[in-house]
């Protein structure tokens, strides 16, 4: 089993994790096309090299981010999503479906 | 019986003399002595036929002695495939032969050698394809012919159990190497755990170096002993190296799991034996195998000898065989230069026959074939060849010595990799996994001190690297002795086969060239197509043969091939080991023991228990009834501790709330409650609850039981992402809760000393207070499931069981009573409310379960929403959620039962129960949604395949206006 180093915990039996999937930008859901949000929804980019993926350490609930080949299933490190997504995101009804 | 084949001392390291066992085998009685293994107590008694093989049923005998091969393979008591080899004997000890019809020494079968030109290569291969049918046919036949042993179905699970270690530097192997790597990994003050599958530490130093090696390995072993922080685990054996040196090693009954920090593999390497004909037959046995049977179990292997050697090992093999006073009538010698060694003059000096550039070309069989009669040896001419002027020599034992294979195949499972040197004829470690340190035969090393010096080396360096204190580096090991140890070609076919390559699944030499001619060309294929190495021993004893046999066959070279992939378990594991003790989880309520006083039947709602009913299983439908009938008519309590709890705080409560759930949250008022619903980004609903804001930036929120833990994972992740000032804690385990329902619920709560103001106006439906009640801080919610007047208390969990009493107290005039699951999914179902998970599935959205009333339009944004609004704009809606009804005199419908209109299948059954108080069958169904009209009639089709007409009823079927639940 591997182990998966945790940035609040340190390291931990992967077993102890759950996957949340590669770390992919959320288009904006009131502009973005019907194809658009069906590939950030449904589509996985599968990609073979170095990626970012949400893990989250199921017992204290924790979620972060680890950089891990795909080819070799190496996790190369881990840090706090924070580092990530630095800014507060906001969404706005655009300016045509506000007034209805 | 006698022993006539036991040698005096000092012969036999492992035996006690002085306690004699009585065992049984094949109905036999025979005696051996404490120490010994079955099959060496077998040896002991002159038998060598121990098992019949897998496909033709013919006689094996030992072969490894060691526990590597499956010839040795017995039937003890009620299990299967126990290696003789390392059962250890106990006094009346009972085993009996593999693969036999009737008996080992006559079996019905062994007839089915002669028809081996009837089971050609590829056999079971190509009957899976053509003629259709065929495989069906003889499935039956293989199934009872072949097998391994016989499985007791009735056996009951034993005691097995698992158990955690953890080590800077594990040692896996106690041979010089081995032993060695822990000693200078120990001397560093490293948690060190060597692992060795013998009840002995010392490996080959005890049998295959005279009398010095034993002493040696005591040496070791006692210095080891000295050393608190080295911990010997033995008889183990490792069976599977995961990522991270995650190690499984089984002792007796348990498995332990072992993280180590680094590994030193020593687990040294497993002779090979040759191929020619009748290579197969008791009597015709490795080198190490007799050297182990004398010095080990002092067993003398057989009373006259030729040995067939490729190195300088089968002279001390031949030197052992004369010191057990076994006659050696020749030693042929593969090579063509005479051997140097100091033991090869001693012979030679002595007078023993030595023929270079001779090989045994065929052992002859003795009548019955249950040993053999001679050896027929024949001078090479070429690769595999010989003159064909062969001479017979009588014997009854053949033993060979032409080179090793790695025990790598622990390396294997962790990502390493076996190569075909063209230097060494050998495998040799290609890829090694990380943090991993090798030493002695495992790597090629077969000079003993190199080996001894390499283990130090890598025991030190494996202390260094786990971060232990080390002292001088050990000295530099001298030449590895890795040449002249593997004869490159030990393969004679002989035109009329019974060759054999592999002994667990009879393939013979012709076997593996005819899969290459058949177009199995790479090892991997060859291996399915003929099975070879696909047996018990998984090619421990045959993928060095095959190997070179394939890619001669196939024209590319045996140079720089590997082996097939080695996968985990290195030996076979038991079930038992597997299953180990199952420790489930389990989640009890504050109330649980007063729901098991009061008669509960108790169901699984996740890990939590809950009571399903009160009363006996007999009364079920009855109970369910009188406990509905008491909430709708008086006052009932359920206990509903197992909803999930969070609680949602910060400046950014309510955007949060409103970006995970549909509905709009933020202008909600203080002191309200209001109904939840989530969906996830595809837009299908996944949970529900209420939220209860007990101030502007404090919402406590409810999720279903199952639920809970995956919406919080998903609150936690999506502010991961976006930022909000907002804290978000699970708080499911630190409340109980209960709801008490009914028109008299109120009354009992007035009677208890509660602070809070419980008057209609006071205190509305859907209101929620924060207040005492009998001095126990509690969280008061006018919400309920089951649409009567009623408060749902939530309080600290220690206090859960003492609030329940004192309700129950002040209910008792009113005749309150608990009720459970089932009572509450009927009530429910009277007032239409849905169920997650029952009435929806994965792929449920909100207008398809009728709740559109719960979806915020005007928000920018929640979870779903985009996928929502595409679906609502692209398609029309497939199916519907509706209520019905059905005639009294109809058979309540199964959930899940079929909605059929026409020939297509639109919905299904989601919910159905007799009720009492709406006078007939209720339920809920999704339906095609041209008729999700109340009034319109649909199809449902019962279990049995009768159909039914169902009337669509608008829900809730009972009290319709909420008149109950808001007085």
């Amino acid at each position: 089993m591997k182990i998966l180093n945790c940035p609040l915990n340190g390291p931990r039996n992967i077993q102890e994790f759950v996957w949340g999937g590669e770390v992919t930008e959320m288009p904006d859901p009131n502009r973005c096309t019907v194809a658009e949000w069906g590939d950030y929804v449904f589509l996985e980019n599968n990609t073979r090299g170095v990626i970012r993926e949400w893990w989250c350490h199921a017992a204290t609930n924790y979620w972060f981010i680890a950089e891990r080949d795909t080819s070799t299933d190496e996790i190369l490190k881990t840090y706090p999503a924070g580092e990530v997504f630095t800014v507060r995101t906001d969404f706005e009804v655009p300016e045509e479906d506000s007034k209805g | 019986m006698t022993t006539s084949h036991r040698l005096p001392e000092p012969f036999g390291l492992y035996i006690d003399r002085s306690r004699t066992l009585g065992f049984d085998f094949e109905g036999r009685h025979y005696s051996g002595l404490a120490g010994d293994s079955l099959g060496s107590a077998l040896a002991a008694n002159g038998v060598k036929m121990v098992s019949r093989s897998f496909k033709y049923h013919r006689p094996r005998g030992f072969l490894t002695f060691a526990g590597l091969d499956c010839n040795s393979y017995v039937q003890f008591g009620d299990e299967p495939n126990v290696q003789a080899d390392r059962l250890v004997l106990t006094d009346g000890l009972s085993a009996s032969a593999l693969n036999v019809s009737g008996s080992l020494e006559n079996d019905r079968d062994a007839y089915l050698g002669h028809f081996s030109r009837f089971l050609p290569v590829g056999f079971y291969y190509k009957t899976f394809f053509r003629p259709k049918g065929a495989w069906a046919y003889w499935e039956k036949i293989i199934r009872r012919k072949a097998g391994l042993g016989n499985v007791d179905k009735k056996t009951p699970h034993g005691y097995y159990d698992k158990a955690y270690l953890f080590a800077d530097v594990c040692v896996i192997g106690g041979g010089p190497a081995g032993l060695s790597a822990a000693l200078e990994a120990g001397k560093t003050g490293a948690e060190v755990i060597l692992i060795d599958e013998e009840a002995r530490l010392g490996g080959s130093l005890n049998y295959a170096f005279g009398a010095g090696g034993q002493e040696r390995a005591s040496k070791l072993a006692a210095e080891l002993a000295k050393f608190d922080n080295v911990t010997v685990l033995n008889p183990a054996l490792c069976t599977g190296w995961f990522a991270d040196n995650w190690l499984a090693v089984i002792q007796g009954n348990r498995l332990y799991k072992l993280r180590a920090k680094q590994v030193v593999l020593a687990s040294g390497s497993v002779e090979q034996p040759m191929v020619f004909r009748n290579n197969d037959l008791p009597g015709v046995i490795l080198g190490s195998a007799v050297q182990r049977m004398i010095r080990l179990y002092g067993v003398r292997p057989g009373s006259r000898a030729v040995v067939c050697t490729g190195n300088d090992h089968g002279y001390r093999v031949a030197q052992d065989l004369r010191d057990a006073g076994v006659e050696v009538v020749a030693i042929t010698d593969l090579r063509n230069e005479e051997a140097k060694c100091v033991e090869a003059g001693a012979l030679a000096a002595q007078g023993l026959r030595i023929l270079s550039g001779h090989t045994v070309y065929e052992a002859i069989p003795e009548r019955g074939k249950r040993g053999i009669s001679g050896a027929v040896i024949d001078s090479i001419t070429g690769e595999g060849e010989v003159s064909g002027s062969g001479e017979t020599l009588a014997c009854d034992l053949i033993v060979t010595s032409v080179g090793y294979a790695p025990l790598a195949q622990l390396m294997c499972h962790c990502g390493g990799r076996m190569k075909y040197s063209d230097a060494l004829h050998a495998f040799e470690l290609d890829e090694r996994p990380k943090d991993a340190f090798f030493a002695g035969s495992v790597d090629n090393g077969f000079d003993l001190e190199a080996a001894l010096a390499e283990g130090a080396q890598s025991g030190w360096s494996a202390a260094k690297t786990a971060g232990a204190k080390v002292g001088k580096e050990p000295a530099k090991p001298g030449a590895k002795g890795a040449e002249g140890i593997n004869y490159p070609w030990p393969i004679f076919p002989h035109p009329e086969g019974k060759d054999f390559v592999d002994f667990d699944e009879d393939q013979t030499v012709k076997d593996v060239i005819n899969a290459v001619a058949d177009g199995f060309e790479d090892v991997e294929l060859m291996k399915r197509y003929t099975t070879v190495g696909m047996g018990p021993s998984q090619g421990r004893n045959s993928a060095l043969n095959s190997v070179r046999l394939t890619n001669k066959a196939n024209g590319r070279g045996v140079s720089g091939s590997t082996t097939t992939t080695q996968r985990p378990p290195f030996k076979p594991e038991s079930f038992g080991h597997l299953a180990g003790r199952s420790f489930d989880p389990e989640r009890l309520t504050a109330m649980h023991h007063r729901h098991v006083e009061a008669g509960a039947q108790m169901m699984l709602a996740g890990a939590w228990y809950r009571p399903a009913y009160y009363g006996r299983k007999a009364d079920r439908l009855a109970c369910i009834e009188a406990e509905a009938r008491n909430v709708r008519n008086n006052v009932g309590m359920i206990d509903v501790s197992t909803l999930g709890g969070l609680e949602v705080r910060g400046p950014d409560a309510a955007e949060f709330m409103n970006r995970m759930y549909t509905w709009a949250y933020k202008k909600q008022k203080v002191g309200r409650a209001r109904y939840l619903l989530m969906s996830d980004q595809t837009g299908a609903v996944v949970d529900d609850g209420v939220a209860c804001r007990f101030s502007e930036q404090e919402f406590y929120v409810t999720a279903t039981t199952g639920g809970v833990d995956g919406v919080y994972r998903a609150m936690l992740r999506w502010n991961a992402e976006w930022r909000l000032k907002v804290d978000v804690a699970n708080v499911t385990g630190a409340y109980a809760g209960f709801n008490i329902a009914g028109p008299n619920s109120r009354k009992v709560l007035e009677k208890l000393d509660c602070d809070m103001d419980l008057t209609a106006e006071g205190f509305p439906y859907m209101g929620v207070r924060e207040g005492r009640i009998a001095g126990i801080p509690v969280r008061l919610l006018r919400v309920g499931f089951v649409g009567e007047l009623g408060y749902e208390i939530h309080m600290p969990a220690s206090c859960g069981e003492a609030l329940w009493d004192l309700v129950m107290e002040a209910g008792a005039e009113f005749g309150i009573k608990p009720f459970g699951v089932e009572a509450q999914r009927l009530l429910r179902l009277e007032k239409g409310h849905i169920i997650i998970g029952q009435d929806t599935d994965g792929l449920t959205t909100p207008a398809e379960a009728d709740m559109l009333w719960a979806v915020g339009k005007k928000k920018p944004f929640f979870i779903g929403k985009r996928s929502l609004d595409i679906m609502a704009e692209a398609r029309p809606l497939e199916r519907k959620l509706v209520g019905f009804t059905l005639p009294g005199d109809s058979p309540v419908p199964e959930e899940c039962v079929l909605v059929i209109k026409g020939d297509r299948i639109v919905g299904r059954v989601t919910s159905a129960a007799r009720s009492e108080a709406c006078g007939g069958i209720v339920g809920m169904a999704y339906v095609a949604p041209e008729d999700a009209v109340p009034g319109k009639s649909f199809n449902i089709k019962l279990e049995d395949g009768a159909y039914i007409y169902a009337t669509v009823a608008s829900i809730p079927f009972y009290d319709p206006d909420g008149k109950r639940q808001e007085l």
